[in-house]
């Protein structure tokens, strides 16, 4: 890719990501009263899309082959009993972390 | 003028605690970014220049791909917005957190990443600070915090020479903290379910690749037909206290009227 072409596909992230961003504030303008059904939308919207979050972020996990994604398991156990005990958003995300990458060097 | 500057000094400085979580992950998330620019054989400026510009944590790491194939603009933008589509789900819930924000709101809009997301949605912002400028300065901390982590990885990533493998696991403990968080505060967790679930199955009917646009559709479609399920439970709660004495036509009135805003007038 020429660097031309690189620039140009990086304008096009940069294009895509803010159609997404600005998108609903457009169809949605601040001086007309927003339509009951998306003002629920935008209150229960926000947990579903954490759900999708995490399974997004695991989209690559394959169970049947490889190590059955039992690295992953294991971690995000450890994310969980972490922030459970601490609720500590660092110290969860480092310790699931960490120990992810020692499974999958050294163990599997 | 001094009051001004007063009410900026107090904007930030409630502010930078909420962000101070943040800047760890993105430091952590962002060196590995620009390590792994680096590492695919690009210079720093690609890591410093597309943390700004795009700043959307994992679009950055697939444009990464994108930039090592073949020239595909088209593919580029509608990848994008596939893979940033919840996005819209973000804006549909700051509609009304942005209102009355002025010129800021170009800013906050443009900067919302999930994690800024996540802040500026949950945060109790105290009555005597400005809402507006306590939301910027979380956006803008966080979008430093992201673009000095991106440089660094970007310029001393080749000096680091342990393995990083699995480093990448970074980004699904930050989401599963994320969701956990929501599921720790919330009382009802049906919407939880709900979005974990449908993932699941479009990701097992679609493939990794292709079950973005499904899951979102679906889950749009299933909390579309859970409308007045839910809001007649809410309604319900919120009328606890209250006695029954009104016949079933002002009930169901009244299931429209308070719909999803707290304390609702139901009189």
């Amino acid at each position: 890719m020429t660097l031309t072409q690189q620039i140009i596909t990086v304008a096009m992230v940069v294009l895509g990501t803010a159609v997404t961003r600005f998108l609903p504030f457009l169809l949605f303008p601040a001086g007309r009263p927003t339509p009951k059904y998306v003002q629920y939308l935008g209150k229960v919207l926000p947990a579903a899309v954490f759900g999708l979050l995490v399974v997004y972020s695991l989209k690559d996990v394959s169970i049947l082959t490889g190590s059955h994604g039992i690295p992953e398991l294991i971690s995000i156990v450890l994310v969980i009993v972490l922030h459970v005990w601490k609720r500590q958003m660092l110290l969860s995300i480092a310790g699931g972390t960490v120990c992810y990458m020692l499974l999958v060097q050294f163990v599997f | 003028m001094q009051s001004r500057s007063k009410m900026l000094k107090k904007a930030f400085t409630t502010a930078f605690p909420y962000t101070i979580p943040i800047f760890a992950g993105f430091w952590f998330l962002g060196i590995t970014y620009g390590i792994y620019m680096n590492v695919s054989g690009f210079s720093f400026w690609y890591p410093m220049l597309m943390s700004v510009t795009i700043f959307a944590g994992s679009i950055e790491f697939v444009t990464v791909n994108m930039l090592l194939g073949a020239f595909n603009p088209l593919q580029a933008f509608v990848m994008t917005l596939m893979i940033n589509a919840r996005h819209l789900f973000y804006g549909i819930s700051m509609l009304d957190k942005f209102r009355g924000t002025g010129r800021k709101k170009f800013y906050l809009i443009f900067g919302m990443c999930d994690e800024t997301f996540s802040i500026n949605y949950t945060a109790d912002i105290p009555e005597d600070v400005d809402r507006g400028w306590f939301m910027f300065f979380v956006t803008l901390l966080n979008h430093f915090y992201w673009f000095s982590g991106a440089t660094l990885g970007g310029i001393f990533g080749s000096l680091i020479n342990f393995n990083t493998e699995g480093l990448e696991f970074v980004m699904t403990a930050m989401f599963v903290v994320i969701f956990l968080e929501q599921w720790l505060k919330e009382k009802d967790h049906t919407s939880s379910l709900i979005g974990m679930g449908i993932s699941i199955l479009c990701l097992i009917a679609c493939g990794a690749d292709n079950f973005i646009i499904p899951a979102m559709l679906a889950i749009l479609g299933v909390l579309t037909l859970m409308r007045h399920p839910f809001e007649r439970k809410e309604s319900v709660e919120s009328k606890a206290g209250v006695n029954e004495v009104e016949d079933s036509r002002s009930e169901k009135k009244k299931v429209e009227l308070s719909s999803f805003e707290e304390g609702g007038e139901v009189q």
